[in-house]
């Protein structure tokens, strides 16, 4: 059986716009976004499902895209963090990183601003505990953590509605 | 915005508030991280674009007998690189050139790189990467210092010894018979591997024509330039390289980046295309360097009163396989070993050995991290000799203004080690908790304890170091009254490009978005030295501050900029100069200070410019069913000059904090037969979000008269310090007497139940 | 990514009777392939020797949650993020609910199913420990039937399963008995998250009048497969805990597991965690 014949033909909507897609049935999800579809955002940092550095949002769950493959992303609403920002306009999430130093390298900072927001949907005033556990599958090796806490804390505090 | 300014004596003093400095001035390149738009290496591809895979040696030493390529392969659709296609010399070219860029007949450390192969197909290229054999009669090899030592083989010179240093000071000889107590100690720490996120990569582009033009993953674009001049035998205009936006680097892409650059460009210059090779974690971590392992051995005479008459220190680092930057590391481990403090008699003998591992490398803090582990543990243990409190055996040696450090620096600045330490432990509720975790722990299962360590880091490279580098930084102005800096530091989330704008901008008077930081590559910009050795603000910056200035002096001086001015007058001012004179720029070169005086041969004077100097506490949990061991808190005070970005600053705190957390407890590698074998992130534990404490950064400033606006360098600091505080408090916590880092729960536990019997 | 992507076949049978016949059609040709958390890092790291597969990701009838007054039967493509939702879960087998938070990541657990898992046969699972305690079953499906397994009877050696080629894992089935006994569930791990186990412990016991009237001990990482350890339950089966009790069901302990060295740890270790994990159990059993 030659090559090509064992791509398949895979439909999904990433970050709004569908898409069809032929590729490998077992080839990553993170494969496929960064080389098909171009949209580079999205990291790989060990291959293993460990760093995080790959989260995207998969039908409105956080998962690591270097261990999905492409067949089982048929169907699927997919947001990576191109697709976070609106028409250039950064989320207070993303705002925040910026001000309060939540990014320094920023090869984590995508995965890291997915897993901040899917904590953020889930538990909207979130205790420091929430967030720690909330990012432990993202890992940092530059900033500690500490600023990136901040960042969401001062995300949630600022998105408060005003008295 | 109208500004003031004065200078005198070519220092930079401000008669008005800093308007850009001090403060936290949003990250330059942050919108682009913060949108998942940054490039990094493993992001670009390029027209006709082949992969590259190397394939290595398993075997730690042996001679090579043969190359196999096994059938099933369409071996002519590869391009295939060994060591005869190497058009220079075929070594990567750093203080020497012992280490091979491919090996040829002989194997040193297992990982070694043998074959290249590039091809289009990611997928196939793998299958081929496996399919090559190398033949290798095996050699007996070494893999410990004591081994090396032993010269049970000798694997490289004539004695397997990298480099060696000397300090003596005063007669440690004639000290022994005047203590009253003599306390000797062991402590090793072991390799700590950097795990950056993002993996090393190049991006290679050759022809005999063009050149060579790499992009990649790097700290240091001249140290791959030379290597590539080196390597090619090309003339250094015909080597181009440019680094891309850099996902952390902690010293593992200083010198490594050199190595795989050569790759992909050999491969380049074979295939005719571009050539891309990214690690995968896997190979990054097998392959790559990592901190040199390290034995100290400390023997110290101590009054009844506390006060240290000597002390012998020997010291020594496993290099792996070839020398490296060795000698660079040993030196600073050397001359950090005698910490901050007045001590008459101070021997220090040190040695950098070779074992047939991968070559172990650059790691934040060089060499510090260990001999600081080593004399921080071993004065905490001094104390309970002599009987009296860890803190007060500090503050009785603390070395002082118009004192020397044990390699015979004076120290001139005001810096009170003492009230520093006074302030760490108060900030920490140290005696409280010393006190109360004391009475409570005997009945506890989870034993708590609180511990810290005193320390400084010199800034910048050792003695002659930075007047060997000769640095420069050049700025330019355009016609919109944009300014840009070009310089070959690199941003890996440090702040260099915000830290750097903000100083022109300061300097000029401008805001910090006037500021452009060019992207280092080096047909554009000048060999401002490594980015490396926490040198970048305080060195380098300076000279971007100096450049500053010149603009602004040469633009005051032709006439068409006032006194005072704003944003608009400045841009008109640049258009005004542009227009008469053509170009509007200004390079500054470093210049070494002329009362910095360094004894290369006896290894004695004025090591470093400028030191940072720091007093770290952790407070740490231990369950002793499990002998695990939890940080709980953790407060960091250093006095640093000045603060220019403050956010920035405590970032890299805050940083290096918790990469000492995982050099104390948890990142252990696992070796066997000088391979690691535990390379994956599952396995290399390093902390997670639930892992760290609060870390709590406090900063003193003294401003130093030769950095931009005060600054000194911070980059390494966190990375002496934490490791033995956090031993340290285990040691309070438990009463074991900690020797070695990383202290696992498998060592603890051991310890623990020893001492139950 | 060091396999031959190409190389590697998968569809998507629409219906568990499809893929059981598909199975039944070809024997040993198709392999099951659930959330993909294990096999993927397998794939990456070229280990995945096996070529084709099944998905089975998007099955219903391998979902969902069935509640009768005497057992709860959980879907096998349950995610531990399933798992971790489920009130009745968290109230009736609150050791099914520490194990599910303590595997992985969240990412991993979004994806990770328990029939997965199960399947797996990883010696450091942290789910099934508490699977063994609660005395679950499994309910094995092909195209010729249905049969039950006792968890228990499952894990047979080293990564040899009681799961014949043609068959999927449905169903885990729990008797709902045991939601008064006192659970305790301690993974120990290298940090405090994502950490495959050095040693997963979980236990229940059902305490009258300060006897330890009936009890359940299962292990992890400490033997070739996740294991009760039944004889020591027998030495604790019956009697107070005290300190002689405590020290003669360690020694048991110690003669029914196996720990091995590897790369994460000692089997001394291992051994010692283990004893003093029983002891702590014993110690919050007393009071």
């Amino acid at each position: 059986m030659s090559e090509a014949a064992r791509k398949i033909r895979l439909h999904c909507t990433i970050n709004g716009l569908d898409k069809t897609l032929e590729t490998y049935p077992m080839a990553r999800l993170l494969d496929v976004l960064r080389q098909q579809v171009g949209l580079t955002g999205t990291k790989e940092g060990c291959g293993e499902g460990e760093c995080g550095a790959c989260s995207i949002e998969m039908d409105g769950e956080l998962v690591n895209s270097c261990l999905v493959p492409a067949l089982q992303a048929d169907g699927a609403t997919i947001r990576t963090i191109e697709g976070v920002a609106v028409c250039g306009q950064l989320t207070a999430l993303q705002q925040a990183f910026l001000t309060y130093g939540g990014a320094q390298c920023g090869i984590c900072t995508p995965g890291m601003v997915l897993a901040a927001m899917n904590l953020l949907a889930r538990t909207p005033e979130p205790t420091e505990r929430d967030i720690r556990e909330g990012l432990a599958g993202n890992l940092c090796r530059c900033t500690g953590y500490t600023k990136i806490f901040q960042s969401i804390l001062e995300a949630c505090r600022s998105m408060r509605p005003r008295a | 915005m109208r500004y003031n300014r004065t200078q005198s004596n070519g220092c930079y003093v401000s008669s008005m508030e800093n308007h850009q400095i001090g403060k936290s001035v949003p990250r330059k390149e942050g919108r682009a991280k913060v949108t998942g738009s940054a490039r990094y290496v493993d992001d670009l591809t390029f027209p006709e674009m082949l992969y590259g895979v190397t394939v290595r040696s398993s075997v730690a030493r042996g001679k090579i007998l043969d190359l196999h390529f096994a059938d099933g392969i369409p071996w002519n659709e590869f391009t295939i690189v060994t060591a005869r296609d190497i058009p220079g010399k075929n070594c990567i070219a750093l203080l020497i050139e012992d280490q091979p860029c491919l090996a040829d007949q002989q194997i040193n450390h297992p990982e070694e790189a043998v074959v290249l192969l590039a091809h289009p197909d990611k997928y196939l290229l793998e299958a081929a990467r496996q399919a090559v054999r190398i033949e290798i009669d095996p050699l007996p090899a070494i893999f410990t210092i004591e081994d090396s030592l032993l010269q049970k083989q000798i694997i490289w010179g004539q004695d397997n010894i990298f480099k060696a240093y000397h300090i003596e000071k005063g007669d440690v000889a004639a000290s022994w018979a005047a203590a009253d107590f003599i306390v000797e100690g062991e402590y090793e720490t072991g390799a700590q591997e950097q795990l950056y996120i993002e993996p090393q990569g190049m991006i290679a582009q050759a022809d005999p024509k063009n050149g060579v033009t790499v992009w990649g993953s790097l700290q240091c674009p001249y140290y791959v330039h030379k290597a590539l001049v080196r390597l090619f035998d090309f003339p250094k205009e015909k080597i181009r390289v440019v680094q891309t936006e850099t996902g952390g680097g902690f010293g593992g892409k200083e010198e490594y980046p050199s190595m795989l650059a050569g790759h992909a460009a050999l491969l380049a210059l074979k295939s005719g295309k571009p050539v891309k090779m990214i690690y995968d974690r896997a190979e990054d971590m097998a392959a790559t360097t990592k901190r040199h392992p390290s034995r100290t051995r400390h023997r110290t005479a101590v009054t009844r009163d506390g006060k240290l008459l000597a002390m012998d220190i020997d010291f020594s680092l496993d290099g792996g396989a070839y020398e490296t930057l060795s000698p660079v590391v040993l030196s600073r481990g050397t001359i950090h070993a005698a910490g901050p403090y007045d001590c008459p008699n101070v021997r220090v003998r040190s040695r950098a050995v070779a074992t047939n591992s991968p070559p172990h490398g650059a790691f934040r803090g060089f060499g510090a991290p260990q001999s600081v582990f080593a004399i921080e543990r071993h004065l905490d243990r001094v104390a309970e000799v002599v009987g009296i409190a860890p803190e007060e055996l500090r503050r009785r040696n603390f070395v002082r203004e118009g004192q020397a450090l044990s390699f015979g620096q004076m120290v001139h600045e005001k810096v009170e080690m003492s009230g520093m330490l006074d302030r760490a432990l108060h900030l920490s509720g140290y005696h409280v908790k010393r006190a109360r975790f004391s009475q409570q722990n005997p009945s506890a299962a989870i034993k708590r304890g609180i511990g810290f360590a005193a320390f400084l880091h010199g800034a910048g490279f050792t003695g002659s170091g930075e007047e060997y580098l000769a640095s420069e930084a050049l700025l330019t102005a355009t016609r919109d009254g944009k300014v840009h800096v070009l310089a070959g530091s690199t941003e890996m989330g440090q702040g260099t490009n915000t830290v750097f704008a903000q100083i022109a901008a300061e300097a000029l008077g401008l805001d910090c978005d006037q500021v452009e930081i060019t992207q280092p590559d080096t047909s554009l910009v000048p060999n401002s030295g490594p980015t490396v050795a926490s040198r970048t603000t305080m060195i380098v910056g300076k000279l971007v501050e100096t450049a500053a200035l010149a603009i602004k002096a040469m633009l005051l001086q032709s006439g068409f900029l006032k006194a005072d001015y704003d944003a608009r007058e400045f841009a008109n001012a640049c258009r005004q100069y542009l227009d008469q004179f053509g170009e509007l720029q200004s390079l500054a070169k470093y210049q070494h200070p002329t009362d910095l005086h360094w004894d290369d041969a006896n290894y004695q004077g004025d090591a470093y410019g400028a030191y940072a100097w720091a007093v770290y506490v952790a407070e740490v949990s231990v369950d002793t069913r499990t002998g695990e061991v939890h940080v709980e808190d953790f407060v960091a005070v250093q006095e640093v000059g000045k603060v220019i970005n403050p956010v920035l600053a405590a970032g890299q705190i805050e940083g290096g904090v918790a990469q000492g957390i995982g050099f104390a407890l948890y990142e252990n590698v696992v070796w066997r037969e000088g391979q690691m074998i535990n390379g994956q992130m599952t396995n290399y534990i390093m902390p997670t979000s639930m892992d760290v404490p609060p870390i709590r950064v406090f900063f003193e400033e003294l401003p130093y008269s030769r950095g931009p606006a005060g600054a000194k360098g911070i980059g390494e600091l966190p990375l002496d310090g934490t490791a033995p505080a956090i031993a340290n408090a285990i040691a309070h916590a438990t009463g074991t007497d900690i020797r070695q880092i990383p202290i696992t729960p498998e060592v603890l536990l051991e310890m623990l139940e020893s001492a139950h019997v | 990514m060091r396999s031959n992507v190409p190389a590697y076949e998968m569809y998507a049978p629409a219906t568990l009777s499809q893929a059981l016949q598909r199975m039944a059609q070809e024997p040993r040709v198709w392999k099951a392939f659930a959330g993909g958390t294990d096999l993927m890092v397998l794939l990456e790291a070229g280990k995945l020797q096996h070529r084709k597969f099944l998905s089975i990701w998007k099955l219903p009838e391998l979902r969902g949650i069935e509640v009768t007054h005497s057992h709860i039967t959980l879907g096998s493509l349950t995610t531990y993020s399933d798992v971790r939702r489920q009130e009745l879960l968290a109230r009736e087998f609150p050791l099914l609910c520490r194990a599910a938070s303590e595997t992985g990541s969240l990412a991993t657990q979004n994806r990770g199913t328990i029939g997965g898992n199960i399947a797996n046969a990883s010696p450091a699972a942290d789910f099934p420990p508490a699977l063994l305690v609660y005395d679950a079953q499994l309910e094995l499906v092909s195209d010729s039937g249905v049969r039950w397994v006792s968890c228990g009877n499952f894990w047979k050696a080293y990564k040899q399963i009681d799961l014949r080629d043609d068959e999927l894992i449905r169903g885990i089935r729990l008797p709902r008995q045991k939601n008064d006994w006192i659970p305790l569930y301690r993974k120990v791990g290298a940090r405090r998250a994502q950490a495959i186990s050095k040693v997963c412990f979980a236990a229940a016991a059902r305490m009258e009048a300060g006897v330890i009237f009936d009890l359940r001990i299962a292990l992890g990482s400490v033997a070739p497969t996740v294991l009760r350890a039944i004889r020591t339950e027998s030495v604790l089966r019956g009697n107070k805990p005290n300190v002689a009790l405590v020290r003669a069901a360690q020694e048991t302990l110690a003669k029914e597991i196996a720990p091995i060295d590897d790369i994460r740890s000692t089997a001394r270790y291992r051994l010692r965690i283990a004893q003093n994990l029983l002891a702590e159990f014993c110690e919050r059993l007393a009071g």
